[in-house]
């Protein structure tokens, strides 16, 4: 159990550091609000005034591009204002130097933090530090979590597929490494979805994988028969030690979705992958291009899922409260 | 205990809105209701005035200015302009008009959207307890309340007027 959790006393979100133990309507509270903030993208100004005088950081200690991009976009559509930080990480350089720089970026009245780390546990810690008045998401932490990547690709899966209680979805690739494998399997968990698979070489399996109520296949067309959803994952290459596949090659041969293989699931199944991808390698260029695919849907829906999140944690409501005029 | 107020017929109160603003037709308006009361007396004005353009539907939630206090509505929904607004004359209609702060949100909200060419508000009840110069061109009735009164719309299939009275 960690020492600080994402819900505060009164059951409102506090901060989002995992979505394992979030409440089922905690989660559905996120996924109904951001369907609101679909529309203000698409409008001529994409802006509202929600967040006015607020300060954002993103702070990361790792790199990225999409999330970083559209964790700034959202805070900038609900008016907030957005620092963004990228922190060298090197192994010698945390505990003390990590909290030094957030108690500094506090003492600026910094409102929100953004953290990525390649450490799990990070956020947790930066979390536990904190001013009781400010708030923290975790935009990846090692192999632990990626809560609102979770959040955003179950947005995604109900925008296309309704219903998650009657829904089977595939996870298919480096399951190990995967911190969107994991705050999706816990996301669709707590949505009451009866079918969750996962598709991987053992070598790329978590040990007892099983123990997080999903069925593990190393057979991709065993796995995929009559899904609704196949989520396709990035071979996590900077994150192996040893040889875990034996060539990418051999990866593809087995792994790769392929048109061909796509027909084992539904003839209607979605095609979701977080990004970036390895065309090639995990998905065929004819998949990730084609009708099927809602990879591009995803990266737009992460923006009003991430200003779902942020929105609720800075309005200090939560799914509870009902002191509402 | 106060004794209530006696309230208006919501059907009347919408037969002397739709009158205010029948002139305003040869404008081809374009109608939009607050959410939730003010879209279901919307919708029924829609009707009446047998506007061709789909009836539109704000959602202010966004653009409050209690949301530092109380933080975002659980229950926000979209907002819904199916017609581009710019250069176009608009019928904002809500149910209750009370503090103006409603509406000024609204105000905000359309603008985000474009320019329209100018606005009219429309409301079933006007009651006192404005707090911004804000005030309605077309009103169904006018209501005195005292402060800790409450005047809700009940729908949206039957659409009644209520007064509650609220706590300390």
């Amino acid at each position: 159990m960690s020492p600080v959790r994402s819900l505060d006393e009164q059951g409102r979100l506090r901060h989002l550091l995992t979505l394992e133990g979030l409440p089922k309507r905690t989660i559905l509270e996120i996924l109904d609000t951001a369907e609101s903030f679909v529309s203000v993208g698409e409008r001529e100004i994409k802006k509202v005034p929600l967040c006015r005088g607020k300060t954002v950081v993103n702070l990361f200690f790792e790199p990225s591009t999409r999330t970083r991009t559209t964790f700034e976009i959202a805070a900038k559509r609900l008016s907030a204002d957005v620092i963004n930080l990228a922190v060298a990480s090197s192994s010698t350089s945390k505990g003390e130097t990590v909290l030094d720089t957030i108690r500094n970026l506090e003492a600026m009245h910094t409102d929100l933090f953004v953290v990525r780390h390649a450490q799990a546990g990070a956020a947790d810690l930066i979390a536990s530090h904190l001013q009781p008045q400010v708030h923290l998401i975790n935009a990846g932490d090692g192999a632990h979590a990626h809560p609102t990547q979770g959040l955003l690709d179950a947005f995604t899966i109900r925008r296309y597929k309704g219903d998650f209680t009657k829904l089977s979805v595939a996870i298919v690739g480096d399951i190990l490494h995967s911190r969107v494998a994991r705050s999706l399997i816990h996301a669709l968990t707590i949505l009451g979805t009866p079918d969750i698979r996962v598709i991987a070489p053992r070598t790329l399996l978590p040990t007892a994988v099983e123990s997080l109520g999903v069925r593990a296949f190393t057979d991709i067309h065993e796995g995929l028969d009559g899904v609704d959803v196949v989520v396709m994952l990035r071979l996590q290459r900077e994150r192996m030690k040893g040889a875990l596949i034996p060539s990418e090659q051999e990866y593809f041969n087995l792994f790769g979705l392929t048109p061909p293989r796509l027909k084992f699931a539904k003839k209607d199944a979605i095609v979701m992958h977080p990004g970036p991808m390895n065309r090639g390698l995990e998905i065929d260029s004819a998949v990730a291009d084609g009708p099927q695919s809602v990879i591009l849907a995803q990266v737009t829906n992460g923006i009003a899922v991430r200003m779902a999140v942020m929105a609720i944690i800075l309005g200090g409501t939560g799914a509870t409260e009902g002191k509402r005029a | 205990m106060s004794p209530a107020p006696e309230l208006p017929s919501v059907d009347e109160a919408l037969g002397r809105m739709a009158e205010v603003l029948k002139p305003l037709l040869p404008q081809k308006p374009i109608m939009i209701g607050i959410h939730t009361g003010g879209a279901w007396v919307a919708a029924g004005l829609h009707r009446q005035l047998g506007l061709k353009e789909p009836l539109g539907t704000l959602d202010i939630s966004f653009y409050r200015d209690d949301f530092t206090r109380i933080g975002l509505n659980p229950q926000v929904r979209a907002s819904t302009l199916p017609v581009d607004i710019d250069g176009r004359h608009i019928i904002l209609v809500d149910d209750v008009l009370h503090t103006g702060r409603t509406i000024r949100a609204a105000m905000n909200e359309i603008f985000d959207y474009g320019r329209p060419a100018s606005v009219t508000l429309a409301v079933l009840i006007e009651r006192d307890g404005r707090e911004l110069p804000i005030e309605a061109t077309a009103v169904g009735a006018h209501l005195k309340l005292k402060p800790r009164q409450q005047v809700k719309l009940l729908g949206p299939e039957k659409l009644e007027l209520k007064i509650q009275e609220s706590g300390t």
